[in-house]
């Protein structure tokens, strides 16, 4: 156990010089993009006067390499500063935004992953019968279609005909837990839609894979029964790759949903990153990428030690 | 016409009778039957009933948006700045001038020095009370060497402004616009409270019907009726909503389950599907909106004006019109003015795809064939690719190969606009002639993306701008599209309208058309049934 | 040629099924100019002609072309590009990964990070800032989202090889004193395999969406191209109101990932050294 402590507290440390790393990347790639705030928010009302007027209020005059160091050291301070944009202080925007965000892909985890791995799983136990070929062809089905098109089939069914559900996810800060559920079920939905085939296929793939070792072939011999070997001994040792799959579609549900966001109109992390991206407002480009960065890092070394946990063998190298 | 409208608007408040109305209305020359239509117009706006909420799905809006009305930066956070501020002066929703804070106004024979009276006890969200000073200060924020602000071109012109004692402001201008009213109106220059010669911008405080409940940049804005708004016959909801869904498909989805009472953009591809449900109202407003293909007059080969023909000419506006919007607009005229706009030449003949004068000119300009890039982005305005590839396919009859470079959304405007030779450009208009050409026309403009010079057109614009005789005025401007058409170096193939998705139960009288969504007056105008 | 006559005889009903699917979309990509009867951005009649009106056969689109063609033309440019992006992305994250575990320390350390720094940038952001840095075209739309999708490649090669690499027979090769290469191309990768396959399966039609999403930004394949993605964004509209047009290229996405699929699952079958179980 000390062994993974030690890990852990390694990956943090590395977790730390990542995020620097991204920021600097970022960084770069904004300042790299055409143009830059005071071009875009004027856009086409823009002259060389005003922009020029524009750069000096916002700083954005000085050189780069000046700008980074002090945004930097803001935020070694623990101050994320203040949107370029509206001044409004980007601790409280980001604050709100990412709450949300973190509630929608509970909500879509929630109901997605045991989904997937219990399907997975039958899917194994049940290989070539009709119910394995039926669960594919729909989990495959439904990833094929684009998440803003599994969006708009939805809402079509459950709130323009059905009436069930709202047609927009417009959640606001005094909403109480089960109308925020209930308001966040759509999205939750098409998200489990994406997400569900490819942790079910992996799962029902690393069991598969497993079926041929000997020590299952032990099993079978024992008399075990299939549902019991593939439970008890082959779900354990496939562990590694599904969890693996899990986090990567965890990870994607925090930081991947823009475009569910947009259709929605939800207001989640991933909008005001765009948002900003387009506006070229830096701090808070920087800001939202250093929180979608650090919960993937999180999430990517949860996973790294659940799968050295679930394998004795990584556990105590030889 | 103006103290007409003055009038109407008098009577609407009801501060005048209907008899008094007519006897004015008269006196200032308009027929009865005119001023008998206007009166009827005015009372029956005058029964609308009060409250409810009303919520507004608008197709813009950015996390990035600020209250400052200096960077309203699109069409969302220019909604919330109609609904929250006032002007001195207001486009009113049939076109003509109205005032607002101001109560009335005066100029010098020389259009040079304009007064503005103000109106006496209006009242800011804040309790403060309106004077000559917060104007001042308000027109201020847009002037000046550290002026960021997108309306700086606009209040250039202004040589000076102050107060003079607490009712009266008075503008000095650099030289005599007649228009300069008109200028006031603009959505940029809303009056704000001051504090030692300052304004605070970004308080979202304002004077109007409306104040600011809660604003989250990007998402909603909730609003509130003040209950001390000076105008007695607006502001009739409760409250307003206004969410920003920029998904089109998203919006018309809100629309039809009842989450929002009206939405801007319409999709005009399904317009029509739209247009059957029973509960939903298609709305519809051709102002001064609208789209060129602005080529670059100092720049081979479109210094050549036989060029620039050809090219007019070998364009099928109709067939434009109906692909790229679906035929919700009208076909442009190679000039930026618009039917709605008071002096637009209807006695030109329209310019119409005529392939043998494409040809006819292009060679008169010495080439037998001709092969031109056209920048394009749907950036510029919504179908801006499609629009040009269809253009190619109508010059290449006439012998000219158009190759449509399609350039990224992204920063069309700092890095195409005004640099590439030819381009896709969108045009929200302006109410003015004046105000048209000298933003985009006029020798010298900041933003005259065709680098134009012509010495008529030039002379014309300043002699215009400080007529105050309507006759020659009209005169002046009739000759000037005539010359910007014929000579311009703009392609202007449709204006396009503002299409709306009403719910049925939603109430609006005669809809401006200066802007989207009533002149962004949405939530001031508007009522429920 | 013989053997492969009997393995494919001996494929079940659903693996020939793929087969079939996938034969077809190649078929019609590779001669898409001689099947469709006009040009890929060609403009031919009026816009939005409904199904059958004036002879095309799936109406026409926005612009007055025909249907069809573009989506037979879609076929050739998406399968296209999905198809190189993906095996693009294999190569480069299946290498660095089985090297990454096989090789282990140092260089397992740096390529976790670097990989780890370019999946904790979301993924959407990073093609968006690049593809408006570099310009969006085709080659750069290929290599931008196949080294997005390698991270993820990487990923799952040292997760499933992490297993592999500690067992008895690689440390064996190891002790022979056999060549990093020869232990990741005769060791590592075969019994790495069935998952890898299965995962290439769902990136191919990853690859697919990412460029409709894309597309959603406004920077996917660019006009008059016709690719699936963007079709079905243009059109998405009309699902609202019953119009089931934009359904079909959705569709012939959804085919063709289905049939990859049992393909691949068939592959899965074989190789996991099961006997039928009938």
């Amino acid at each position: 156990m000390a062994k993974i402590a030690k890990m852990v507290a390694q990956r943090l440390a590395l977790g730390l010089l990542t995020l620097f790393v991204v920021s600097l990347i970022i960084f770069l790639g904004v300042e790299l993009l055409p143009g830059d705030l005071a071009e875009a928010i004027l856009g086409q009302s823009a002259t060389p006067e005003t922009v020029a007027a524009f750069r000096r209020e916002l700083k954005l005059d000085l050189p780069p390499h000046e700008r980074y160091i002090a945004w930097l050291a803001d935020i070694l301070r623990g101050d994320l500063g203040r949107s370029l944009a509206n001044q409004r202080e980007i601790s409280e925007l980001i604050g709100v935004r990412f709450a949300n965000t973190l509630f929608l892909a509970a909500v879509a985890a929630i109901i997605s992953v045991p989904l997937a791995v219990t399907l997975g799983v039958l899917a194994a136990l049940y290989r070539n019968s009709f119910y394995d070929r039926a669960v594919n062809v729909v989990t495959l089905s439904s990833i094929s279609f684009p998440e803003f098109f599994v969006a708009y089939i939805l809402i079509l069914f459950l709130a323009v005909q059905g009436g069930i559900f709202p047609s927009i996810s417009n959640v606001s800060p005094g909403l109480d837990f089960w109308d925020r559920v209930y308001r966040v079920i759509l999205p939750a939905l098409t998200l489990t839609l994406v997400v569900v085939a490819h942790m079910m296929r992996m799962t029902r793939a690393s069991i598969i894979n497993l079926l041929a070792s000997p020590y299952i072939e032990m099993a079978n011999l024992k008399g075990l029964s299939r549902t019991r070997i593939i439970v008890h001994h082959a779900l354990p040792n496939a562990l590694a790759p599904i969890i693996n799959v899990i986090v990567i579609n965890l990870a994607y549900l925090v930081v991947g949903v823009v475009i569910v966001e947009v259709v929605f109109v939800y207001p989640g992390l991933g909008q005001l990153f765009v948002d900003s991206v387009i506006r070229r407002d830096i701090p808070v480009v920087q800001a939202s990428c250093l929180v979608f960065a650090a919960t993937y890092i999180l999430l990517n070394l949860t996973a790294d030690v659940l799968s050295i946990l679930s394998n004795p063998r990584l556990l105590h190298p030889k | 016409m103006k103290q007409l409208y003055y009038y109407c608007k008098l009577l609407e408040c009801g501060k005048i009778s209907r008899r008094d109305f007519m006897g004015r209305a008269l006196a200032l020359g308009a027929t009865t039957a005119l001023a008998s239509s206007m009166a009827a117009q005015a009372v029956k706006a005058a029964t609308p009933k009060k409250g409810g909420k009303l919520r507004l799905g608008i197709g813009h809006g950015s996390t990035t948006d600020t209250l400052d009305p200096a960077t309203y930066e699109n069409l969302y956070i220019q909604c919330v700045g109609g609904a929250i501020h006032n002007k001195l002066t207001e486009v009113s929703n049939t076109g003509g001038l109205v005032p607002e804070l101001a109560e009335s106004w005066e100029p010098t024979p020389d259009a040079k020095v304009w007064a503005f009276k103000l109106r006496k006890g209006v009242e800011f969200h804040n309790g403060k009370t309106l004077d000559a000073e917060d104007v001042v200060a308000s027109i201020n924020h847009h002037r000046g060497e550290e002026s960021k602000s997108a309306a700086k071109p606009i209040v250039d012109p202004i040589e000076d402004v102050k107060a003079d004692g607490k009712d009266t402001v008075v503008f000095t201008m650099k030289s005599g616009n007649a228009d300069f009213p008109f200028i006031v109106s603009d959505y940029h220059l809303a009056i704000m409270p001051s504090k030692d010669g300052k304004v605070d911008a970004l308080s979202g405080v304002g004077a109007s019907g409306y104040t600011l409940d809660k604003f989250e940049p990007g998402v909603r804005t909730a609003l509130k009726r003040f209950p001390n708004y000076w105008k007695t016959n607006r502001a009739h909801f409760d409250e307003g909503e206004f969410l920003a869904i920029v998904d089109v498909t998203a919006r018309t989805n809100a629309l039809t389950t009842g989450e929002i009472d009206a939405m801007d953009r319409v999709d005009i591809k399904t317009a029509h599907l739209l247009a059957r449900n029973r509960n939903v109202k298609i709305v519809e407003t051709s102002g001064t909106a609208h789209y060129t293909f602005a080529m670059r007059t100092d720049t081979a080969p479109f210094d050549n004006n036989d060029v620039r023909l050809a090219l007019k000419y070998a364009l099928d506006r109709k067939a434009l019109l109906q692909s790229v919007l679906r035929g919700h607009g009208v076909v442009g005229n190679d000039h930026p003015i618009g039917r709605s706009n008071r002096y637009h030449a209807d006695e030109l003949p329209q310019r119409v795809y005529d392939i043998d004068k494409a040809k006819f000119h292009l060679k008169k300009a010495g080439h037998s064939s001709l092969k031109v890039d056209l920048s394009a982005a749907d950036a510029a305005f919504a179908g801006a690719v499609d629009a040009a590839v269809l253009y190619k396919e109508h010059a290449a009859k006439a012998g000219i190969e158009i190759n449509v470079v399609r350039e990224p959304n992204d920063g069309y405007w700092s890095n195409v606009w005004l640099k590439k030779p030819w381009c896709a450009v969108y045009w929200g208009g302006r109410p003015t002639e004046d105000w048209m050409f000298s933003t985009a026309y006029a020798d010298g403009a900041p933003w005259n993306d065709t680098f134009w010079k012509h010495d008529r057109f030039n002379k014309l614009l300043i002699q215009a701008r400080a007529e105050l005789d309507e006759t020659k005025r009209r005169e002046m401007y009739v000759e000037m599209q005539r010359i910007v058409s014929d000579e311009g170096g703009v392609v202007v193939p449709m204006f396009n309208n503002y299409v709306m998705g009403l719910s049925s139960k939603v109430q609006h009288d005669e809809m401006g058309s200066n802007w989207s969504l009533d002149g962004f007056r949405a939530l001031e105008r508007w009522w429920f049934a | 040629m013989n053997s492969v006559m009997k393995l494919l005889r001996s494929a079940p009903p659903s693996a020939v099924f793929g087969m079939a699917v996938i034969a077809f979309y190649i078929f019609v990509a590779v001669f898409a100019p001689l099947l469709t009867p006009y040009g890929e951005s060609e403009i031919v009649g009026a816009e939005f002609l409904a199904w059958g009106d004036e002879g095309f056969v799936l109406g026409t689109d926005n612009l007055g072309r025909d249907m069809m063609t573009r989506l037979i033309y879609g076929a050739r440019n998406t399968i296209g590009i999905a198809f190189v992006t993906t095996c693009l992305a294999f190569l480069i994250g299946g290498v660095f990964g089985l090297m990454a575990t096989t090789v282990g320390g140092w260089l397992d350390q740096l390529l976790g990070r670097i990989v780890d720094i370019l999946m904790a940038i979301p993924t959407l952001i990073f093609a968006l800032l690049i593809l408006t840095i570099l310009g969006t075209s085709i080659p750069v739309l290929v290599v931008v989202i196949a080294v997005l999708d390698s991270t993820r490649v990487f990923r799952l090669a040292r997760a499933v090889s992490m297993n592999i690499v500690v067992l008895d027979f690689v440390e064996a090769a190891r002790l022979r004193g056999e060549g990093i290469w020869w232990i990741i191309g005769r060791e590592v990768l075969p019994n790495s395999m069935p998952p890898l396959v299965a995962e290439f399966g769902l990136r191919f039609c990853f690859v697919f969406l990412f460029i409709s999403a894309l597309s959603f930004l406004g920077l996917g394949l660019q006009p008059p191209t016709a690719d699936w993605g963007s079709m079905v964004r243009d059109n998405a509209t009309l699902i609202t109101y019953g119009d089931i047009t934009p359904l079909l290229p959705a569709a012939a996405i959804a085919l063709l990932t289905i049939g990859v699929n049992f393909v691949v699952d068939w592959f899965l079958h074989k190789t996991s050294g099961l006997r039928d179980e009938h």
